[in-house]
């Protein structure tokens, strides 16, 4: 450690501290311009010197790149430091005098004017070449550099041309201390939209506001770090040191006495159903989407506003998008009627529009669901009974004109109308998660008509699966909302903790049993076991039953072909001497 | 005097001959076998008469080896007379032992039979339309032709069989084991089929081929598809009745590339050859919609020909109810 003084204050910092790092921890301000933190310091800019005097000896030097010394004696507001960094603020004044930050330094310097000639005033690179080194260092893709001599100086790339070396990154932009550089995509427009979460963003970035847990994670494919080898600027800045480059994903194997699968729904995809227009027409968006629309973290921090950036003034809801439909699933998703009811009341609580909620039946089972609707039927929002058949944008009369219409049949009136509205919102239901079938073949879930996993018994084991130990919880099981959710998964945990506490199992006294002198390994019943216990034990030549986990369903005993495989108690010889008992009286 | 050598008959019945030729098919070995027996009635090849067989004490012929299904009243009265003469009998080979390939007839009926075979086949010239009568007058002398019955039989429907030998026809391995155990006296508890008691998959060089999970999506017939000559015939998509059939056999039809048509019949545990491969089967089908399963399956063609090919006069099924027969 080294000891010195900053402006009268002795403070102790590291050997390999600049004078600019111990005059922060000093709490002394001094100006940088050409200065990152992250980036090797280079004084170029020459704004931030300092005085300072060693041993007797006084001099004036650039904080950035200066070691300090063991009893330095560093003013960084001496007349004579401010007298330098006045000067070169002032030529530097006169070579970019458009600079912001150049200007708010030279303000504070009580610099009005450049005593030097100003070459061009709309100017604001200082050609500090930040951003060059940057490039260099931190996105490894040395794509710009200085070109020209002298006056003519400025940063581009080779002969000014597009480089194929630039990867688009926009780390100059984003370095550059005095706003001369900038990226824009083709249609003018700033690329990274980091506050709104939507298109493009930055390689570590946390996957939304609401995340659990909230980390970041590093998108590999996008990152610097990946393509080049450098950058790291995340390591450098975080002081928790908790950024990683090196971990990669690992598979563990666990030891568990019970799983429970909660592998969750995905919503339906309403492209499925062309007549409603999902992704032909704008301003029509699924459930999903309008539920991050009005979120005040979301993109238009919770404003209801249309693509063109106006609120809509007619809103259509549309229920059972994918649901109670023999063409899709015949099922009911349970949750989108009251999903659909909440979409209207915040649409009345946040827009002026009128709201049209278009229903087949309204399933409003659950504890303060039928008041909830009364609530909205209060409130004003038009509900309309009958299955929209179609939207698109097809005016017939003027009124309509711009407006996307919705066709239905009015049931309870009895004829078919069209609603033009702004904006329409598809209720689109719950199916299976996307890897449902993969999980119900690794563990052996049946599913029932409906394609989700079927539990052991409907009433009296509903979280339950049909291997012991195996229990479901959530929306793999039916489409559920979050109160019954929360119910099955707690029921669920207890099932798990009840064996956990036991100790023990059962098991089943009736089990297939498969006779070695007789199986000739044919291994039709090995994938059949809807237990998974029969494993084909290759040096033997034969299947072989695990008695753990045998639950007695005599599959594999119908199956084999050879008679090896007899259910006991119930072996063949058995059951015939039972039916030619019968038959014999 | 020299001890006189066992007597040996052989006969055949509702067959094609096949079941003869395997005894033919045991070359230099036959040697060895007239060398240690006198065989004493074998129509096909030495000119025997039933009265000479009628002439012979009860019990006096050591085994009869009868191949051939129970199709008509001559063959019934033979194996009824070969029974009372002999010691043992053999039902030898698929015919004798499950029925085989001509106890398919038992969809029909004797009529349907020959109407189709005297009169509707496509051949057929017979402006008549005699049929084979059992008692006809020709010039004054009458002649009698033996019955021709509604069902075939396997041979232990009409007689007590005391040993099976499997297969259509028998490998000669199996012949030589037979003949070799009654010879010394080495017999296996009576009633026994004379071969192994697992089934084809034991022998076959494909088994390991199998993929983790055995299913079936497509069916393919043998001349539908290239035949891989490495891989199991199952997770070719191809019926092969292996896993079903009892094997011995020698697996014959697996070197020529084909898949096997169950002529060993059943193992000893199995009931009913065609109902137990046809739940293996219907358990492997990678499907679990209904029309699917319906589309898969009507791609068999012939399906009591292919699960029941040569066991269905001596399965659970036995024939087609004969009022059902038009």
């Amino acid at each position: 450690m080294v000891n010195l003084t900053i402006d009268g204050k002795q403070i102790q910092v590291e050997e390999s501290a600049t004078i600019l790092q111990a005059a922060k921890k000093a709490e002394a301000k001094i100006p940088t311009l050409c200065y990152h933190p992250v980036v090797e310091p280079y004084a170029a800019c020459r704004v931030c010197m300092v005085e300072v005097s060693l041993k007797g000896k006084a001099d004036l030097v650039t904080s950035c790149n200066t070691k300090v010394q063991e009893g330095m004696d560093v003013q960084t507001n001496s007349e004579r430091a401010l007298r330098a960094r006045r000067l070169n603020v002032e030529m530097l004044l006169a070579r970019a005098p458009a600079a912001e930050p150049l200007r708010q330094i030279a303000k504070e310097l009580g610099i009005k004017k450049t005593r030097f000639a100003v070459k061009d005033p709309e100017e604001k690179c200082i050609l500090c070449g930040l951003c060059v080194r940057a490039c260099e260092q931190i996105v490894g893709a040395s794509a710009i550099s200085f070109i020209e001599r002298g006056t003519e100086r400025k940063v581009s790339t080779p002969f000014g041309e597009p480089s194929e070396a630039c990867i688009g990154c926009t780390a100059c932009a984003y370095f550059c201390p005095t706003g001369a550089i900038t990226c824009e995509d083709k249609y003018g427009r700033k690329v990274i939209h980091e506050e709104m979460y939507l298109g493009p963003t930055t390689a570590i970035r946390v996957p939304s506001r609401q995340a659990v847990p909230m980390v970041p994670f590093i998108d590999k494919e996008a990152c610097i770090h990946f393509k080049t080898g450098e950058c790291k600027i995340c390591a450098k800045v975080c002081d928790r040191e908790a950024v990683n480059y090196e971990m990669d994903d690992t598979l563990r194997d666990l030891e568990v006495g019970s799983i429970i699968l909660a592998s969750g729904f995905k919503p339906f995809d309403a492209r499925r159903i062309p007549a409603y227009g999902y992704g032909r027409f704008p301003n029509i968006i699924t459930a999903m989407e309008f539920e991050r629309l009005v979120n005040a973290s979301g993109p238009t921090g919770g404003k209801v506003l249309m693509a063109n950036g106006e609120e809509p003034k007619a809103v259509g809801i549309i229920h059972c998008v994918g649901s109670r439909d023999e063409n899709y699933n015949a099922y009911c998703s349970r949750v989108c009627c009251m999903y659909s009811l909440k979409f209207a009341h915040l649409l009345g609580e946040k827009t002026k529009a009128t709201i049209y909620d278009f229903y087949v039946d309204m399933r409003c089972f659950g504890k303060g669901y039928e008041e909830f609707y009364h609530r909205l039927l209060k409130e004003g929002t038009k509900f309309i009974r009958g299955r929209v058949s179609e939207i698109n944008d097809l005016a017939l009369t003027e009124k309509e004109e711009g407006k996307l219409i919705i066709r239905v049949e009015d049931t309870l009136i009895g004829t078919v109308r069209r609603i033009p509205v702004d904006m329409a919102i598809l209720a689109v239901g719950l199916e299976p998660s996307v890897d449902h079938n993969q999980l119900a073949k690794k563990f052996n879930i049946s599913c029932s008509q409906d394609t989700f996993f079927l539990e052991r018994h409907p009433k009296l084991a509903p979280v339950s699966s049909f291997t012991d130990g195996i229990f479901l919880a959530g929306t793999c099981q039916g489409p559920k909302d979050i109160p019954d959710t929360v119910a099955q998964a707690g029921a669920a945990v207890s099932e798990a903790l009840a064996l956990a506490d036991a100790g023990k199992v059962e098991l089943e006294p009736i089990t297939a049993e498969i006779d070695d002198e007789l199986c000739s390994g044919c291994q039709i019943c090995v994938g059949l076991c809807p237990f998974t216990s029969i494993t084909y034990d290759k040096d033997k030549g034969i299947s072989v039953i695990n008695d753990a986990l045998c639950k007695g369903c005599g599959t594999c005993v119908a199956a084999c072909p050879s008679g090896a495989s007899q259910q006991k108690h119930f072996r063949d010889a058995q059951i015939f001497a039972e039916i030619e008992g019968i038959l014999l009286v | 005097m020299s001890k006189a050598k066992p007597k040996v008959a052989f006969y055949w019945c509702s067959s094609c001959g096949g079941c003869e030729e395997s005894i033919v098919d045991l070359a230099e070995d036959i040697l060895k076998v007239v060398a240690a027996v006198d065989i004493v009635f074998w129509p096909v090849a030495l000119d025997f008469k039933k009265k000479d067989v009628e002439a012979m004490p009860d019990k006096s012929i050591a085994v009869s080896f009868i191949n051939g299904g129970i199709r008509m009243s001559e063959q019934e009265e033979m194996a009824h007379l070969l029974r009372r003469k002999s010691q043992l009998v053999v039902a030898h080979g698929a015919c004798a032992h499950l029925g085989g390939i001509p106890g398919l007839a038992n969809f029909w009926n004797k009529d349907t039979i020959f109407r189709k075979v005297y009169q509707t086949t496509v051949s057929t010239d017979n402006p008549g339309k005699i049929v084979p009568q059992e008692k006809s007058v020709v010039d004054g002398y009458e002649l009698t032709l033996p019955r021709f019955w509604d069902t075939v039989h396997p041979l232990n429907d009409v007689i007590d069989v005391d040993y099976f030998l499997p297969g259509c026809a028998p490998h000669r391995d199996l012949i030589i084991n037979a003949v070799t155990a009654i010879l010394e006296g080495k017999l296996p508890p009576k009633g026994s089929v004379l071969a192994p008691n697992k089934s084809c998959c034991e022998d076959c060089d494909r088994n390991d081929t199998k993929p983790e999970k055995l299913t079936i999506k497509e069916i393919k017939r043998p001349h539908e598809v290239l035949l891989d000559p490495e891989k199991c015939f199952l997770a070719q998509g191809v019926i092969c009745m292996g896993p079903a059939t009892r094997s011995g056999c020698g697996e014959r039809c697996i070197e020529g590339n084909m898949p096997c048509r169950g002529c060993m019949g059943p193992t000893d545990q199995v009931y009913d050859q065609g109902a137990k491969f046809l739940s293996a089967f219907a358990s492997i089908l990678d499907t679990n919609d209904e029309k699917e399963i319906e589309r898969i399956v009507s791609t068999i063609v012939d399906p009591a020909g292919t699960f029941y090919r040569f066991s269905l006069p001596s399965s659970i099924l036995k024939r087609k109810r004969m009022e059902a027969v038009k």
